[in-house]
């Protein structure tokens, strides 16, 4: 019997857990730059809504004088 | 509701393969031909398995995508071919341990070795394609595509233990085989550390999914913002 298959086995066991965990990582990671591109998103989205809105938002008062 | 379930599925995978390892350490004992090492086949195979049934699911949501126009079926066939992809890289990397020790060498190149490496170059392919096209429509029309031409070589990597001369070692499971080629309590073991592997590969497709919509929304609104 090849006496390296024990460490051999180790390896294999490590690979395999080291390649899922390294997935899981990269996921994670991933999914909090989402989340914060989300938000940025979210916000242009907003202000650009808002920018398009305040012409009628400032002739409000002038009508209400 | 789906993070729950992703949570629960992971829970569930986690218990199931302590327990597998408990066995497999402690109960099962070595194989008389090849030692210790015959172990790896606890995550060689039925990472191979999860990644083929992935590409099968795959295929299904681009067909689903061609047919229907949605963009949730491409959404979720990338998700489950990145997952798979990760379960076929431990496949290629565990089986080529085993074989350092077993067959001497790292690699050869078999037809068994040589479809899979192709199968994870397909779809490393697939995943790198998607990156470069803009246009969601396009990008999943082509993918759809190439999924369906990448599952042509799943098909191959299945069967080429059956249809061709290998140095990969022939079906032993008892569903292929008929029962006498491997011992019922690894066996045991082995289907129990297939089903712990299919959980998690659920909990991690469940979670790319969601990214995927994540995704699809900051695209959507990415465009109302130009529009506006």
């Amino acid at each position: 019997m090849d006496p390296r298959n024990f460490t051999f086995m180790f390896y294999g066991f490590l690979a395999a857990w080291l390649i899922v965990f390294l997935y899981v990582i990269s996921l994670a990671r991933r999914g909090a730059r989402l989340k914060k591109e989300l938000e940025n998103v979210r916000e242009l989205v907003s202000s650009s809504q808002r920018s398009t809105s305040s012409p009628v938002q400032s002739a409000e008062p002038t009508h209400k004088q | 509701m789906r993070e729950r379930i992703a949570i629960g599925l992971a829970v569930g995978a986690a218990v199931l393969l302590s327990y597998n390892l408990y066995q497999m350490f402690m109960v099962l004992p070595d194989e008389a031909m090849q030692g210790a090492i015959y172990r790896i086949l606890f995550f060689h195979a039925p990472s191979a398995i999860v990644g083929m049934i992935g590409y099968f699911v795959a295929l299904t949501f681009s067909v689903l995508y061609l047919s229907s126009g949605k963009l949730r079926w491409d959404s979720l066939s990338a998700s489950v071919i990145e997952v798979s992809l990760v379960f076929s890289v431990v496949n290629i990397v565990t089986g080529s341990i085993w074989a350092r020790i077993i067959w001497g060498i790292w690699w050869t190149w078999d037809y068994r070795l040589t479809s899979a490496l192709v199968c994870v170059l397909i779809f490393a392919g697939y995943l790198m394609m998607r990156r470069a096209i803009e246009e969601p429509t396009q990008r999943a029309r082509l993918s759809a595509a190439l999924c369906i031409f990448g599952c042509v070589d799943v098909v191959i990597v299945w069967k080429s233990i059956e249809w061709f001369r290998n140095n990969h070692p022939g079906p032993v499971l008892t569903i292929r085989t008929g029962g006498g080629t491997m011992d019922p309590a690894m066996e045991r073991i082995f289907y129990l550390n297939l089903l712990a592997i299919l959980l998690m590969a659920i909990a991690l497709v469940l979670v790319r999914t969601r990214q995927e919509a994540t995704a699809l929304q900051i695209d959507s609104l990415r465009r109302l913002a130009n529009a506006a």
